[in-house]
C-alpha cells in the first residue's frame, strides 16, 4: 500500500464509529520509527506541536479514541445483559449523563408494559431507589410530570379499542395543539399528559388514526417542537419511524460521543424486536439500506457485531 | 393474623354440593353457605368455585347473586371472588361511582396492598375491564386528586428500608413550606413525596416533621379549600404509616355512624380477614373497650351479621 493511501487507512481506522482492528494491526504493526513520525506530523487532526518541539496526541482525541475502541465492548456488554438491567441502566444514565431525558421516553414508550415493570424492578436492585422517585426528584422543568407518567406507566396490552373515545380525545388533542400554537405549553396541559400517558398503544394508534382524518395532519408532525411530546407519541404509535430518525441523526458527520451511543443502543435493543421493520423504514425514508449506512460509517469488530445484529430476522 | 376457622380437609366437592343444595328449593339455606364460604381460605374458596363450575356449569358467584340480596349478598360476592378480582372491582366500582369517585377505596388499595398484591389486581383489572386502572382512574379524576391517585396507583415504590436521613429532613422542611403557604397551596412536591419515596423513607419523612414542627402532618392537612385533595392526602399517609391503625379507626366510625356505614365494614372485614383482622380487633379493643364482635353483633342484622361475626372468628 501506498504511504499516502495507508495513512488516509489509519485516518478512517481512527474515525467513525470504532476501530478497524485489522487496518492498525496491518498498517502499524510494520511501520518504523520514521513511519509513525511522518504520521505525527501529517496528521494535524490528532497531533499538535508542543513547545518543546514534538509531536504531541491531542488529549481530546486520545478521549475520543478511547470510546471508538470501547464501542465494541459497550454493544458486547449491552447486548449480554438481562434486558431488565440493560434499561435500567438506560434509564440511569438517561437522568445522569448528558442528561438525555429523551432516552427515558424512549425506553418507557417503546417496551411492553412487563419489560418496563422488569426494567423498574432492576432499577430498584441496581440503584437502591425507585426510578419514579429519581426521575421525580432530578427533574425540575414542565416536562416533570409527563416523564415520571411515563416511566410508571402499566399500560393495557390487549386490543380492545373504544373508537368513540379515541375519536373524541384525537379531537380533544387537536384544538389543544392550535390553542397552544407557539407557547409551547401543552406540557402542562394535564389531559394531554393523562392521554399519551395512560392509554394503550392500540388506542393511541387508534388516536394517531382519527386525528389524521379529522385536521389531514398526523399528530406527531402537528407536535414538532413539542418538548417531549412529539417523541412521546412517535415512540408509541410509530417506533420505527422513531428509531430509523434517531438513527439517522446518530450516523451523521461531527456527532457527539452522546448521540453516537444511540446506534448502539438502539441497534442492541431492538434486534430481536422489530429491526426489519426499522430496516424497511430506514431505506424507505433515507434510501439508503441501514446495513449499507453502517458499512460506511462503522469499522472493524464494532462495525461486523452490529451488521450482525441488524441482520437477525432477515 | 387471621381469624378465620377452617377444618383441617375440606373438600371442594363435597362444598360445592352442600352449596348447590343450599341454593335450592324454596328459600336460601343461608346458614350452611355461611358456616362453609365463612370457614374457608382463598385457595380454598378458589377450588370450591372451580369444582362447582365443572360440576354445575355455572359461576357459583352469579348463583350466589341471585339467590342472596342486600349487605349479606355484598359481603358474600365480595368474599368468593378471588383476592385480585375482589380489589379490581372494588377499584372499578370506586373510580366509577357517581358523583365523585371513592377516594378511600383506591387509597386504601393502592397504599395498603403489597407490590406483588398490587401488580395482580392490575392486571386482572386489565383482564376484566380492558382497561388499565390508570386510564380509567385518570380518566375520571382531575387536578391534584388526579396526580395523587394515578401516582399512588403506579407507584413501584423501592423496598429498602435503608434511610437518607438528610433528604429526610430537607422533604419534610418542604412539606412544611407549602403546608404553610396556604395561599399558594401548590401540592406538586407533596405529592411528588408521597407518591415516589419508599415507604421507609416517607416515614422518616414524616417523622421528622413531627420532631421539627410538633405536631403531625395529617393534623396541619385540614384547612384549605382543596377539601378532597386533603382527605385524600391525609387517608394515604394514614395508610401507609399504620394501616391497622386506620382500618381501625374506619371500622369504628363505620359502626358509630347513625345508621352503620355496611360498605366500609364490609370492605375492611373481609379484606383483613385472612390478614391483620387479628390486629385491627385488638386495637378495637383498647380504643372501645369493647370487642368488635360485640360491636359488630350490636350494630348489624340478620344474616349479613352471622356472616361478619363467623369471619370475626366468632365459634357457633
Amino acid at each position: 500500500m501506498a504511504a499516502s493511501d495507508e495513512l488516509g487507512a489509519l485516518t478512517r481506522a481512527f474515525s467513525g464509529f470504532g476501530v478497524d482492528e485489522k487496518a492498525l494491526i496491518s498498517i502499524l504493526g510494520k511501520w518504523h520509527q520514521e513511519q509513525r513520525q511522518t504520521f505525527r506530523k501529517g496528521t494535524r487532526d490528532f497531533f499538535t506541536e508542543d513547545e518543546r518541539q514534538f509531536e504531541r496526541w491531542d488529549d481530546r482525541h486520545v478521549i475520543q479514541l478511547q470510546h471508538e475502541f470501547l464501542r465494541f465492548k459497550h454493544a458486547i456488554v449491552l447486548w449480554t445483559m438481562h434486558p431488565w438491567e440493560r434499561d435500567a441502566r438506560l434509564l440511569k444514565e438517561a437522568l445522569h449523563k448528558g442528561p438525555q431525558h429523551k432516552v427515558l421516553v424512549e425506553v418507557a414508550c417503546t417496551r411492553l408494559s412487563d419489560e418496563l415493570l422488569g426494567a423498574r424492578k432492576a432499577y430498584h436492585s441496581l440503584f437502591d431507589h425507585s426510578i419514579e422517585e429519581d426521575v421525580a426528584f432530578g427533574i425540575h422543568g414542565p416536562e416533570r410530570k409527563l416523564l415520571v407518567a411515563l416511566v410508571s406507566s402499566y399500560r393495557y396490552e390487549g386490543t380492545k379499542v373504544n373508537e368513540e373515545i379515541a375519536k373524541s380525545e384525537a379531537k380533544f388533542l387537536s384544538s389543544a395543539i392550535k390553542g397552544a400554537a407557539g407557547n409551547k405549553n401543552l406540557l402542562e396541559n394535564e389531559e394531554v399528559v393523562r392521554i399519551v400517558a395512560t392509554r394503550s398503544k392500540p388506542h393511541l394508534t387508534s388516536v394517531y388514526n382519527h386525528y389524521k382524518e379529522i385536521t389531514g395532519h398526523y399528530l406527531d408532525e402537528d407536535l414538532d417542537g413539542e418538548l417531549y411530546l412529539q417523541e412521546t407519541v412517535q415512540c408509541l404509535c410509530k417506533p420505527q419511524k422513531y428509531f430509523s430518525k434517531v438513527l439517522d441523526a446518530s450516523m451523521g458527520p461531527d456527532v457527539d460521543e452522546l448521540k453516537k451511543e444511540a446506534v448502539t443502543r438502539i441497534i442492541v435493543t431492538r434486534a430481536d424486536v422489530d429491526m426489519k421493520l426499522i430496516k424497511e423504514e430506514y431505506n424507505h425514508k433515507y434510501g439508503v439500506s441501514l446495513p449499507n449506512k453502517i458499512e460506511d460509517v462503522a469499522n472493524g469488530n464494532y462495525r461486523d457485531f452490529l451488521l450482525t445484529l441488524v441482520a437477525r430476522g432477515d | 393474623m387471621a381469624t378465620l376457622i377452617f377444618p383441617e380437609h375440606p373438600s371442594p366437592v363435597a362444598d360445592a354440593e352442600a352449596l348447590r343444595k343450599a341454593c335450592q328449593g324454596w328459600g336460601t339455606d343461608e346458614k350452611t353457605i355461611i358456616s362453609i364460604l365463612g370457614r374457608r381460605n382463598a385457595i380454598q374458596r378458589k377450588l370450591i368455585r372451580q369444582a362447582y363450575e365443572d360440576m354445575y356449569q355455572e359461576d357459583l358467584i352469579k348463583r350466589l347473586e341471585s339467590e342472596l340480596s342486600g349487605d349479606f349478598e355484598k359481603a358474600l360476592y365480595q368474599w368468593t371472588l378471588d383476592l385480585e378480582e375482589r380489589d379490581a372491582v372494588l377499584l372499578n366500582v370506586a373510580i366509577k361511582q357517581v358523583p365523585l369517585p371513592d377516594y378511600r377505596v383506591i387509597v386504601e388499595i393502592s397504599c395498603i396492598r403489597s407490590h406483588e398484591e398490587l401488580l395482580a389486581i392490575k392486571r386482572a383489572y386489565q383482564i376484566r375491564y380492558k382497561h388499565s386502572v390508570e386510564e380509567d382512574l385518570a380518566q375520571h379524576t382531575t387536578g391534584d386528586i388526579r396526580q395523587l391517585l394515578v401516582g399512588l396507583v403506579s407507584v413501584y415504590r423501592y423496598k429498602g428500608d435503608e434511610i437518607n436521613v438528610r433528604l429526610a429532613s430537607s422533604e419534610a422542611e418542604i412539606l412544611h413550606r407549602v403546608i404553610s403557604e396556604k395561599a399558594i397551596f401548590n401540592h406538586e412536591e407533596t405529592i411528588r413525596i408521597i407518591t415516589t419515596r419508599s415507604k421507609a423513607q416517607v416515614l422518616a419523612t414524616l417523622n421528622h416533621y413531627k420532631d421539627d414542627y410538633g405536631t403531625s402532618i395529617t393534623k396541619h392537612l385540614k384547612d384549605g379549600s382543596s377539601h378532597e385533595f386533603l382527605f385524600a392526602l391525609r387517608t394515604a399517609i394514614r395508610c401507609i404509616c399504620d394501616h391497622h391503625k386506620y382500618y381501625e379507626k374506619v371500622v369504628r366510625r363505620a359502626l358509630n355512624k347513625p345508621g352503620t356505614d355496611e360498605d366500609s365494614l364490609t370492605r375492611v372485614i373481609i379484606t383483613s380477614a385472612e390478614k391483620g383482622l387479628k390486629d385491627i380487633k385488638e386495637l378495637f379493643q383498647k380504643r372501645n373497650s369493647m370487642s368488635l364482635e360485640h360491636a359488630v353483633a350490636k350494630d348489624t342484622w340478620g344474616d349479613y351479621k352471622a356472616f361478619l361475626l363467623t369471619l370475626l372468628g366468632k365459634e357457633d
